[in-house]
């Protein structure tokens, strides 16, 4: 009884460090090598009160949480020329701060001097972007893919992720600062686009003169306050369906709609990207912050101005057969706003635009 | 050895059986997890973003008729047992066709198993519900009613197009929430639903919800959207007839478990 007691026992003990060793060689991915035991510092985002008051929690991804160290590194990323082809463009080079994060140019230009097809899009509070959908035709499902794409496309970065790689590897201070970033000094694309997507994070706005306002903090003029009347009036300015309102603060629905620019579609925006016709044309509504800054306007920078665009909505529809429903008065051609409403209108939209977001100097070239 | 081995199979054939017993003759309560099932139809048609635009519907009136968008908000779901008690379930729901986990709602509260007689929600919010920026998920669709027609939440978007008197295609914003009687006075615009149905719950269970479309359209008022389709949200009368309308359109469908 004993002796089969004893086996019993060494056959559980067996069947213990087997399971032991299944588990410890399960499918998880090999944890990093943190090289020279650094830890990257925590570095949650600052919330601001009125989203923090207002809306759901950032999207921070489980496997790119914020630190000081990804985010210094993402910052210097951002400005360096060093991942284009011929060490001539950044990210900032399309995406400047004064700027909002974009140009101002209809179609910015790439390092071989060909120009895209599309604006560049401004770039702020995208931790909020809940749908996860990035780009003009929402081709991208996170900051971190969306990333990826500028440095490859040829009329962009013009260059290949092993070229950029490898001038990071060989840079005197690249490999350190992903170490003390990710714990490793073996710079990859993956961890490149994760740097730059924190950096891309912590560009929040949320201090315009609209939301000192809505805090109590600040007031607004008899006409701005109008042109938010005209924004809410389902039969005037009929903006706040797609472009959000004093509750919520993005003052976009980040989702994709035809907004009647175009009798044929050239450009299949999110169609191209779904393979759905009904949705050819489609485009992510903008955010109405900062256009102060973000000029021209639209997927295509068509608009030169502010009053070029308030004009499409009032008297410039065009009818499409994807056309979406909301541009409910495009057999009239528009809402037909008048010329006082449209000024009021315009003082409206530029209350948004925050100055702190451009000026902020956390936000520069550090390089 | 044998005999101990024996003693022991026996006396766990003697545990089950008797819990068998118990089962058969005074089952307990247990706790049952509950989802409801969000399912939309004109009529026997299914609706769902893959025929959205595409399919088109003829409503009462003759406006034929194509959705592109539909979205809309169930509160308060109640399940009512026979013992007179209540499961109330705490989350509302936005349904997005276009957004198929909207489609589902499964509450942190379960149920108990027993029987039930009835279920009650209400579509939209009611009157202690509907708090301006009250919710940062709804804040965040962009799903709120403005403050100069009451304030709170949108309860339903349903957008599309119809083909008007000339055969030319016209959008529609069938929008409903809070109606804006005058300046600064409104009126609450929600339906409380109330099915008195037996059901029993034996285990884990999905509740259908079905909304038909067709019924905004025809019951008791035939909607030509000839003489109203845009700028409803505003316009009282047309925001009472959907009220009106809406009696109709919501019902359960199959109790699955």
């Amino acid at each position: 009884m004993k002796e089969r007691s004893k086996k019993t026992y060494r056959l559980l003990i067996g069947i213990l460090a087997i399971s032991l060793l299944i588990a410890c060689s399960s499918d998880d991915p090999k944890p990093v090598e943190p090289g020279d035991g650094y830890v990257a510092t925590p570095k949650p985002l600052t919330v601001p009160p009125i989203f923090q008051r207002l809306l759901p929690p950032p999207n921070i991804p489980s496997d790119n949480p914020q630190t000081e160290e990804g985010i210094a590194l993402g910052r210097k990323l951002f400005f360096d020329p060093i991942l284009s082809g011929n060490g001539t463009q950044s990210c900032a080079t399309c995406h400047k701060p004064s700027n909002s994060f974009t140009d101002n140019s209809q179609f910015s230009v790439g390092i071989d001097g060909t120009e895209g097809t599309r604006n560049s899009m401004p770039l702020f509070n995208m931790a909020w972007n809940s749908n996860k959908k990035f780009f003009w035709d929402g081709r991208a499902t996170s900051i971190e893919i969306q990333a990826l794409e500028p440095v490859t496309n040829p009329i962009e970065m013009h260059n290949t992720w092993e070229l950029a790689v490898a001038s990071l590897q060989s840079h005197a201070s690249y490999p350190e600062m992903f170490n003390k970033a990710f714990g490793t000094k073996n710079i990859t694309k993956e961890l490149t686009a994760k740097a730059i997507a924190q950096f891309e994070r912590i560009l929040i706005s949320a201090n315009s003169p609209f939301d000192k306002y809505l805090q109590g903090e600040g007031s607004l003029t008899p006409q701005e306050l109008n042109g938010f009347e005209i924004f809410m009036d389902e039969s005037r300015g009929d903006c706040f369906h797609c472009h959000g309102n004093e509750n919520s603060p993005l003052w976009t629905d980040n989702i994709f709609h035809n907004n009647g620019l175009d009798a044929i579609i050239t450009d299949k925006g999110l169609g191209n990207v779904t393979g759905d016709p009904s949705q050819d044309g489609w485009f992510k509504s903008p955010s109405l912050r900062n256009l102060a800054y973000t000029a021209p306007y639209m997927h295509d920078g068509r608009f030169a101005t502010l009053d070029e665009v308030i004009n499409h909505y009032s008297e410039g529809l065009v009818y499409s057969s994807t056309i979406d429903p909301l541009m409910k008065a495009v057999s009239r051609g528009g809402v037909h706003l008048s010329e006082s409403d449209k000024a009021d209108l315009k003082a409206f939209l530029l209350s948004l635009s925050d100055s702190s977001f451009i000026n902020n100097p956390d936000f520069q070239d550090p390089n | 050895m044998k005999k101990i081995a024996f003693l022991l199979i026996l006396s766990i054939v003697a545990i089950s059986c008797n819990n068998d017993d118990d089962d058969c003759c005074n089952n307990p309560p247990t706790n049952a997890a509950i989802s409801f099932k969000f399912t939309q139809n004109w009529g026997t048609t299914a609706v769902t973003p893959s025929n959205y635009n595409t399919n088109v519907f003829e409503n009462t009136a003759g406006n034929y008729v194509s959705i592109s968008r539909l979205r809309y908000l169930i509160s308060r779901i109640e399940l009512h047992k026979a013992d007179g008690t209540t499961v109330a379930f705490d989350e509302y729901q936005l349904v997005d066709l276009a957004d198929a986990n909207s489609l589902t709602l499964t509450p942190a509260l379960s149920a108990t198993t027993g029987d039930y007689t009835g279920i009650s929600f209400v579509y939209g919010f009611n009157e202690e519900d509907n708090v301006s920026g009250a919710y940062p998920d709804l804040n965040d669709a962009s799903w709120n009613w403005p403050s100069m027609l009451g304030g709170g939440y949108h309860f339903m978007q349903m957008d599309g197009s119809f083909d008007d008197e000339n055969g030319m295609p016209q959008p529609y914003n069938f929008h409903n929430g809070t109606a804006r009687v005058s300046d600064g006075v409104f009126e609450q615009n929600f339906i409380a639903f109330e099915f008195d149905q037996d059901f029993t719950i034996n285990d884990d269970a999905t509740i259908e919800i079905k909304m038909d479309i067709s019924e905004w359209y025809k019951n008791p008022l035939t909607w030509d959207l000839n003489d109203r389709s845009v700028d409803l949200m505003m316009n009282y009368l047309a925001q009472k007839d959907i009220n009106r309308n809406g009696k109709t359109v919501f019902s359960i469908g199959e109790i699955t478990q």
